[in-house]
């Protein structure tokens, strides 16, 4: 119920939601875990394994029991903490985990089952048989198990990411990060302040002590318009961050739209990476539960968090409260309880030297040793010196004390140090390079102690950035101790929670410690102790504590888990912004790209690049038809490909000659400007890299053509054998693939249908082939290659790309006019078969320049890339897998690529494989499958029948061992 | 992680295509024998402490960097061109 006068929310702004169905109103600034116990909702979900009744813990992110579903279809969001999750109109939550209805769950007879479903319970009982546990012990278990379910649709929602550079990230904005902001931004720092929290303060906002006379929220609202008005301060509210990696990079996930309804084109999250000069870490500190006998009952809260409730939202989460604590701190919420006009009942302290009050009654040295109540706390057994008894209360404000959040400072390997005063672990001073903690995060728990700490580290980091500090000017505010005995865990029996979200209990522990799982690491995998999606924020130093008691070893030397990022859940969508769809695999376009799609060719994917597979003619029914006619096109008359995508790098310098033949096979700087040659690029282990052609444009200019999936990997070893290796020769490298368009034009009509549109028409005699030159086409300055990939008769246009969309109509529409036209992927691929040419489905990366039959290519004249192993025996053996071609000779007509060979006897078995097929394609014109492929002693084995056996296709084919070259082994057609 | 290249500035990693050892700088001469061709090619050390190793700032101006850094804290020690780096 909401408390008269208290909270700093509008009263005015009521907001109606859903929980379950039914409808409630909040007000604006509400969670909706306070707009919940403001009315009266104390039930929010059932635990992850025996399916008990559990309510809001927390106030904050570390919530372990109080997640819900939020959202429907597409959008839905489970395992959502509702401590978090503000309140808008339209919002609709569930419950989870829990059939047919949250007060009524099933599956809650577990928890009467819970002494045979402890630690290691599923690893011990559904061992056997083998079988059993994918079948049927695991999804049985699933169905039992489990929190939110995920809806199985696709994300409807948006995500963002973004790039963040200051000087000073301040991490969390409560009293110590407020200090350091300030500090830095007025020295004129760049500084971030990022905090998870929908409003800035921190606890200032969930406490009643005064800053300089005024309320800590007044006082935090000043700075932060300070701040706000500051250029060189970012405020980043329902930031959370949630790593810290190398060099200052910090990664943070804001949520900018789980708060409101959703609005088009609004991200719901984005994911920052922010590079940061320097840290202050001011997480605060998430205040620990003492482990009794059935602690986890809805109105069992943490102290701390019932204040917050309290002084910040103006909700008492019940009518008669009591306190459980170890320490002073505690003490407060009963205070701030009855200045706010609610009935405290008692508070409980475990230490005989507790201070006393006239304002409520304080046991002394006692202890909380049961509760009860279905559905919610009703009562609780109180054990003190005078004995133990049944006192009635409806909420249990619980506190063991105090864990500085050192997370963030562990994310780089680091390890938190032991502090035996405040019975707690604390950052490790360096253990991020560049990051100071400040405040509660380092162990200093006055608000007095953190605008200190958190001015000091602003100061320090400045004189670090070489800045002037400015001079300590703190506001004057209390400077209590925080005093604390150590209470872990409250002896006696019945179930003790440790881990709210995975069950996990103090007998659970001392159980694993039974059965020898002793360290820290195995304890935690056996009981799943910190697992959950809370990764055991609230518990993991007291399960530890248990740990050490039942080892015999002290807390230091037990150790703690690995604390890894993030340090809250974040969605996968979140962290793939960008990355979804078509930003997964960017499209690279030629610029014939429009007109091919308008002639209606599919287009198929190059590395990121698209081309066309057929450019199909009316009433053609399949690729193949296509791919035939336009395979008879370029033989018979004229066919336009676009070649654009093949990698076009700009090579420039007095060594540039020099410099290919060391990059190259075979020579270079032998070449006469304006021809071309065929140039094979190894890798140093002698095995073959790329292939393509290299144009000599001048004396010191020359253009290498590379494959187009190898384009990227070749501009970058040639740039590591000039710079790394070479670095005394004058060559410089461009890539110049987007900057132009490239047409083959080929067969026996490709000249007639250049000279219709070259500005000075080509004789016959001119431009032999491997010619090269600038041209003038349609008045415009481009380059002309005769080379051909085809067999034919063909050249390479070039034009700026800006020109290419018209030079590809221009040129399909004349190719037209003389019986030609466009052609795609698919005819290319058999043309060049017929030829023997190879692609990089023949140069795989496991094949030499011997394999290939191109061993003499490998000049003796100079050294290169890759000579000196090429030539190492095992890869010169004559039995190697080398090079041949293929054609059907038996019944079946099919041969598959990927499928392997064999002797004609042998049995298709791995021992007897004689090499495979690595291309293969029907040729038009021969009238037959042409394929490549690597056979044993290959060469030597022409006109030998194999079997070819596709083990996968279940194909088995006779072929014979043919040239590669199957069309025009002369090369009549093409150099004509 | 960042890598400060000479050129550019403090970048992201992702800016950079890391290759593996500066070993490959030292490229034997073509008769130095097979166990200097071997150790160059395929031989190297896995150091739990100070490396040096090849990055390329693929995105950005496609230098080839000696990168020394430590393997066990990350620690970025010494950023030089590769040409420079192979001195």
């Amino acid at each position: 119920m909401r408390v008269a006068g208290k909270g700093v929310l509008d009263r005015s702004r009521s907001v109606p939601f859903r929980f379950d169905g039914v409808r409630y109103a909040g007000l604006e600034g509400d969670t909706l875990a306070s707009a919940l116990l403001a009315n009266g909702v104390r039930l929010l979900g059932r635990s992850f394994k025996y399916h008990r009744p559990r309510g809001v813990l927390t106030a904050g992110s570390e919530e372990p029991n109080a997640l819900v579903t939020v959202g429907r279809g597409g959008r839905q969001t489970p395992n959502t903490r509702a401590t978090v999750q503000e309140i808008y109109e339209g919002l609709e939550a569930r419950s989870q985990n829990a059939w047919p209805s949250l007060k009524y769950d099933l599956l809650s007879v577990n928890t009467l089952a819970a002494p045979f479903l402890g630690a290691g319970f599923y690893y011990k009982t559904f061992m056997w048989p083998k079988a059993f546990w994918e079948k049927l012990y695991e999804p049985a278990i699933r169905r039992a198990a489990g929190l939110g379910a995920l809806s199985g649709l696709p994300d409807a929602d948006r995500y963002e990411r973004a790039y963040a550079f200051c000087d000073l990230l301040v991490i969390g904005a409560g009293p110590a990060g407020l200090m350091a902001a300030l500090v830095a931004g007025r020295a004129g720092a760049d500084v971030i302040l990022a905090d998870e929290d929908m409003r800035m303060g921190g606890r200032l906002l969930a406490e009643t002590q005064q800053i300089e006379g005024r309320s800590g929220q007044v006082w935090a609202g000043e700075v932060l318009a300070e701040l706000a008005a500051m250029e060189n301060v970012r405020l980043m509210t329902r930031t959370t961050v949630a790593g810290a990696y190398d060099q200052g990079t910090f990664a943070a996930l804001e949520r900018v739209g789980h708060h409101r309804a959703r609005a088009e084109g609004q991200p719901l999250e984005c994911f920052w990476r922010i590079v940061a000069k320097r840290s202050v870490l001011a997480a605060g500190a998430l205040e620990r539960p003492i482990a009794f006998a059935d602690n986890d009952r809805p109105g069992i809260m943490m102290a701390g968090a019932v204040r917050a409730y309290l002084n910040r939202w103006g909700v008492c989460p019940g009518r008669a409260v009591t306190v459980f604590a170890n320490n002073d701190d505690a003490h407060r919420t009963a205070r701030d309880l009855v200045a706010a006009g609610v009935d405290v009942v008692a508070v409980i302290d475990s230490r005989a030297e507790a201070p006393g009050s006239d304002l409520f009654e304080v046991h002394r040295g006692a202890q909380v040793v049961g509760t009860s109540g279905r559905l919610g706390l009703e009562a609780i057994t109180l054990r003190s010196a005078a004995g133990e008894r049944r006192v009635e209360t409806d909420c249990l404000a619980v506190s063991g004390g105090w864990n500085p959040s050192v997370h963030l400072s562990c994310h780089m390997n680091g390890r938190p140090t032991w502090r035996e005063d405040i019975a707690s672990f604390v950052p490790t001073p360096g253990a991020v390079p560049g990051m100071m903690a400040a405040g509660a995060c380092n162990g200093a728990f006055s608000t007095l102690a953190c605008l200190r700490e958190g001015a000091e580290a602003a100061r320090a980091a400045l004189v670090e950035l070489g800045r002037s500090v400015p001079p300590l000017d703190l506001p004057a505010t209390e400077d209590e101790p925080y005093r604390l005995t150590p209470l872990w865990a409250v002896a006696g029996k019945g179930r003790a929670w440790l881990d709210f979200q995975n069950d996990v209990t103090v007998k659970d522990v001392r159980q694993a410690v039974a059965e020898n799982y002793r360290s820290v690491e195995h304890m935690k995998r056996y009981t799943t102790q910190g697992m959950a999606t809370d990764q055991g924020k609230s518990s993991n130093v007291t399960a530890l504590a248990v740990l050490a008691d039942a080892t015999g070893r002290g807390i230091p030397e037990t150790g703690t888990t690995s604390f890894r990022p993030p340090y809250s859940p974040i969605a996968i969508a979140a962290l793939g912004a960008g990355g979804q769809g078509k930003g997964f695999a960017p499209e690279r376009f030629t610029t014939s790209h429009k007109a091919s799609r308008e002639r209606g060719a599919p287009m198929i994917e190059a590395g990121l690049w698209y081309r066309p597979s057929t450019f199909p003619a009316p009433g053609e029914k399949s690729w193949r038809q296509s791919c035939d006619r336009e395979v008879r096109m370029v033989r018979a008359a004229v066919g336009v490909c676009d070649v654009s995508t093949l990698g076009k790098i700009d090579i420039q310098g007095p060594d540039a000659g020099k410099f290919l033949d060391f990059v190259y096979a075979n020579m270079f700087s032998t070449l006469k400007v304006g021809r071309v040659r065929y140039g094979l690029m190894l890798r140093e282990d002698g095995t073959v890299m790329d292939d393509g052609t290299t144009a000599r444009l001048g004396e010191h200019h020359f253009l290498m053509t590379t494959t187009t999936a190898a384009a990227g990997d070749v501009m970058r070893h040639l740039e590591f054998v000039s710079q790394g290796l070479r670095p005394d020769w004058d060559v410089r490298f461009t890539s110049v693939t987007e900057q132009w368009a490239q047409f083959a034009v080929a067969g026996p009509k490709s000249r007639a249908l250049l000279n219709e549109l070259l500005d000075a028409p080509l004789e016959a005699g001119d431009w032999p082939f491997m010619a090269c030159g600038p041209v003038r086409v349609l008045g415009v300055a481009g380059r002309l290659f005769r080379i051909s990939f085809s067999g034919e008769q063909a050249y390479e246009l070039a034009v700026p790309a800006r020109y290419g969309d018209s030079l590809f109509r221009a040129l399909v529409a004349r190719a037209e006019g003389l019986g030609g036209g466009a052609y795609g992927m698919e005819a290319l691929n058999v043309l060049r078969l017929e030829k023997g040419f190879i692609t990089h489905a023949e140069i795989h990366g496991r094949v030499t320049a011997y394999d290939i039959g191109m061993g003499r290519m490998v000049s003796a004249k100079k050294d290169c890339i890759g000579k000196t192993m090429s030539q190492r025996p095992g890869l010169m053996e004559a039995d190697r897998e080398r090079l041949v071609g293929l054609k059907p000779v038996g019944a079946v007509k099919l041969i598959t690529s990927g499928a392997h060979l064999f002797a004609k006897g042998a049995e298709p078995v791995r021992e007897n494989d004689q090499g495979y097929v690595t291309s293969a394609a029907y040729s038009p014109t021969v009238g037959h499958v042409v394929a490549l492929g690597f056979l044993r002693r290959g060469p030597e084995r022409l006109g030998e029948v194999v079997k070819m056996v596709d083990h996968l296709r279940a194909v088995e084919t006779l072929c014979e061992v043919v040239d590669p070259v199957i069309f025009d082994p002369e090369g009549g057609r093409m150099r004509g | 992680m960042r890598i400060t290249c000479p050129l550019c500035g403090a970048r992201d990693r992702r800016e950079f295509y890391y290759r593996g050892a500066a070993l490959a700088l030292e490229r034997p001469a073509p008769d130095a024998g097979e166990q200097a061709w071997d150790d160059y090619l395929f031989l190297r050390e896995n150091p739990a402490g100070e490396t040096r190793d090849l990055w390329y700032h693929a995105n950005g101006c496609g230098a080839w960097l000696v990168v020394r850094r430590d393997t066990r804290s990350h620690a970025v020690l010494e950023v030089r061109l590769a040409g420079e780096g192979a001195q």
